[in-house]
């Protein structure tokens, strides 16, 4: 459900969607009983002249099974939706594969700076990219991202990648990403940091292996480029 | 002096069977009546509702219509939307929802339906009103100082809130963060009153089940808040400290942490939200007993159910924090607490809604209020497990989505139960009826904007849309046609809404001044509080009643009467 209103961009999307649209149709369907049952009652048992209420504790046993069942069928759903829950949350924030790429990411006061490796392959080097509110990737690349904040507390969120992770002062947060969807996306800051918290908007660049080497070459300043092996686009 | 005594003990000191005429002061202004100080209450709420709802209004319009000048308020600067949102979250909840739902109707109802004279401490409790009424000034005078008022958002987490030259509201954020700790002081005080009255001046044969459940909604209520708000009272000194003395609780450059406040905040937060629910759901359980006479389904299941919720409530406090950046493994514990406290919160709205069965339901205005409480409530639930699971709230956290699950609760909580309460118990507190028609046409015109505002806010939060924005033209994926125009839609629904409001006033003053008299229990229904004078005078009763059943003893088969007052012998 929530694909068809925001593209599924990383590899672990789909795993949200699919958790949303189990619960959206278990929680439905309660949810449907309940408000069914509900408006019958108010209709059935309307007032009509000369006709009393019945006098009913809820107390007799055979009455008593309409909450106890029900009770315990809703225990059992949620059963079922914490193991959904566990397994979706594991797989996003709690295992973390091996990276192939990593980007340091840094919120402050009304930015994102995203720090890409060079042509190298590593950060922290000379040949290091900085940008600001541009964050570009290559498909298919499985990346940790390190995030940081310099002032208030920040939110890197992508809705394409279903993610999100606050970003703490005096804290380096490690997480992961896989996108899988070619093109460009938004990033916000969700939560609240400051008056500019509504223009905290930057942008993913989601490119295929080609293309991104391409953007690299043109990031990187000749002098170090001169010293790297690397494949240009369209030079195979 | 509010003991359940006999009535031929001697008189206390300041006799509340005195014939003398108090004077303008000693009745409005430094009154000890419960009944009083409640109306003190009721009416604070009210008006800090109108201006919780005047700032709504405002930043609705700029998500409309972003940059419109704002009939009324002018031009929506990003500094102003962010106090307005700050303002609107805490005014509805700590400064309408509190007083009215706790204060208000705990002070009313609790000695009129308990059978005492008045608290049992009066003079605590009017201490307590002053410093709710302190609390509100001070919290208006923010918005008036130099830098403006705070925008934080009401959850106020450092660093942000902590330090003038993030916030840029070097005053405005210290002299809220004093509001709202002073207005935690009044609810401390009041809630004393209330477990003290409800525990020790029952009338005389008033048993622990006999206790009609409104009352022992509130006195649970009153319970959750004063053993959560002690951590959030330190923290909020904390927090003062901070931002004043050049201390670093929270400020991880000198070895504090930011995230402690979250903790604290939330393990009250929490809890605060069955706070103010459980007196809405008591007030909701009064009236469909009385309108559709039966018997609550269920007595002492609601009861235990409810103490279950409470116990519950103070484990899941950090799924509010699943991203925050606290240890991953952490979420399951408290995916797993917050999917059980599903468990009795539904099977309490299992006995409501069975309460109906056989019963003969009479859809007068306080019925259908109740009525909506229940049916819309239902959707705040079901869409609360969304964000309890872990796993999904990793997308919906801080998303419209969330807003519109909390606006289907705390709306229910503290407009739709105060509206039920209110035109419930509006005989008794003035002694005349309310106007059916009108009540009915602002019930509809309330109901049906309120959904139109909400729904589609759903729609835009599984759409990736975030919260606290005051325009979002910056972000390309949340500037399309079809999420405008949603956004239009639910403003309308808003204006709407709000211009109903109108109907109530003019219903509410009319009704005042020439509403049909009620008599003493105009809805013939069981409880204590309908069977002295509307409005009850001062002592409440001239010889304090005896209680021989329990609350809810409509429509017994074997009794000519479909109804059988609580203080009626055998």
């Amino acid at each position: 459900m929530i694909e068809s209103l925001v593209p599924a961009g990383s590899s672990y999307a789909w795993e949200i969607d699919y958790l949303f649209t189990f619960m959206f149709v278990l929680v439905g369907f309660w949810f449907l009983a309940c408000e069914g049952i509900f408006f019958w009652l108010i209709w059935k048992f309307r007032a009509k002249d000369g006709q009393r209420a019945q006098h009913v504790t809820g107390d007799e046993k055979h009455l008593k099974r309409w909450i106890t069942i029900p009770h315990i069928l809703v225990l059992v759903c949620d059963v079922f939706i914490l193991g959904g829950a566990v397994k979706v949350w594991y797989d996003i924030k709690q295992y973390l594969p091996e990276p192939q790429q990593i980007v340091r990411v840094i919120g402050q006061q009304w930015t994102w700076t995203f720090v890409h490796p060079g042509p190298d392959g590593r950060l922290d080097t000379a040949d290091d990219i900085y940008k600001v509110n541009e964050l570009h990737l290559q498909k298919g690349v499985t990346y940790h991202y390190k995030l940081e904040s310099v002032d208030v507390l920040h939110d890197f969120s992508v809705p394409v990648f279903r993610l999100k992770q606050d970003a703490i002062p005096g804290r380096v947060i490690t997480g992961w990403f896989e996108p899988t969807l070619e093109g460009e996306f938004d990033i916000q800051c969700a939560e609240i940091c400051g008056i500019g918290h509504g223009l905290m908007a930057a942008r993913v660049f989601i490119e295929s292996g080609d293309k991104h080497a391409a953007w690299m070459a043109s990031e990187t300043p000749l002098a170090l480029a001169a010293n790297v092996p690397l494949q240009r686009a369209g030079e195979e | 002096m509010a003991e359940s005594i006999p009535s031929e003990a001697p008189a206390p000191a300041d006799d509340h069977h005195g014939h003398e005429e108090p004077s303008f002061w000693s009745k409005y202004v430094f009154s000890t009546d419960h009944k009083m100080i409640a109306m003190q209450y009721l009416f604070t709420g009210m008006a800090m509702a109108l201006i919780g709802g005047f700032m709504a209004y405002a930043f609705r319009m700029q998500l409309a219509f972003p940059g419109i000048d704002v009939p009324g308020f002018g031009i929506v600067t990003p500094a102003n939307y962010n106090a307005l949102v700050t303002n609107h979250g805490a005014i509805m909840i700590f400064w309408v929802a509190m007083p009215v739902l706790i204060a208000a109707f705990g002070n009313y109802l609790i000695p009129l339906m308990c059978g005492c004279d008045d608290m049992v401490f009066p003079k605590i409790n009017r201490l307590s009103y002053q410093i709710f009424l302190l609390s509100a000034v001070v919290l208006l005078t923010s918005f008036f100082v130099e830098g403006g008022g705070f925008g934080g958002a009401w959850t106020a987490y450092p660093p942000l809130s902590a330090k003038a030259q993030y916030s840029l509201t070097p005053l405005g954020s210290t002299i809220w963060l004093a509001a709202v700790a002073l207005e935690f002081v009044a609810f401390l005080l009041g809630g004393i009153n209330f477990i003290t009255t409800a525990m020790n001046s029952r009338a005389k044969g008033m048993k622990l089940y006999d206790i009609p459940i409104v009352v022992w909604m509130i006195v649970i209520a009153s319970i959750l808040f004063l053993v959560s708000v002690g951590p959030l009272i330190a923290g909020a000194i904390m927090l003062l400290f901070d931002q004043n003395l050049g201390t670093a609780f929270f400020d991880p450059a000198r070895g504090g942490d930011p995230i402690l406040w979250q903790h604290l905040f939330w393990f009250f937060g929490h809890p605060e939200v069955y706070v103010v629910l459980l007196p809405a759901l008591g007030i909701t359980a009064e009236i469909i007993t009385v309108f559709s006479r039966k018997k609550l389904f269920g007595y002492r299941t609601v009861l235990h159910t409810t103490i279950a919720t409470g116990v519950l409530s103070f484990t899941v406090w950090a799924h509010h924090q699943f991203i925050a950046g606290v240890d991953p493994r952490m979420a399951h514990v408290f995916t797993l607490t917050t999917l059980l406290i599903s468990v009795p919160i539904a099977e309490m709205m299992f006995c409501y809604i069975a309460t109906l069965y056989g019963g003969s339901i009479r859809l007068t205005t306080p019925m259908l209020w109740a009525l909506a409480f229940i049916a819309e409530f239902l959707i705040g639930g079901v869409t609360g497990i969304f964000l309890g699971a872990s796993g999904a709230d990793v997308y919906f956290h801080d998303t419209y989505f969330v807003l519109a699950h909390f606006h289907y609760t705390f709306f229910p909580i503290a407009i739709i139960g105060t509206f039920a309460g209110l035109t419930f118990w509006f005989p008794k507190m003035f002694g005349r009826m309310m106007n059916e028609r009108l009540g009915k046409i602002h019930f509809w015109g309330s109901i049906i904007p309120f959904n139109f505002i909400f729904i589609p806010l759903f729609v835009l939060g599984m759409g990736g849309q975030h919260r606290r924005i005051f325009d979002y033209s910056y972000f390309p994926e949340l500037a399309l046609p079809w999420m405008q125009d949603i956004r239009v839609l639910a403003t309308s629904a808003l204006l709407i809404m709000l211009s109903f409001q109108v109907v109530f006033f003019y219903n509410f003053i009319m009704s005042l001044r020439s509403g049909e008299k009620a008599g003493k229990n105009p809805w013939k229904s069981n409880t204590l509080d309908w069977t002295t004078e509307s409005p009850p005078p001062h002592g409440n009763w001239k010889e304090l009643p005896t209680v021989y059943r329990g609350p809810y003893e409509y429509s017994l088969p074997d009794r000519e009467k479909d109804y059988w007052p609580q203080n009626e012998p055998n």
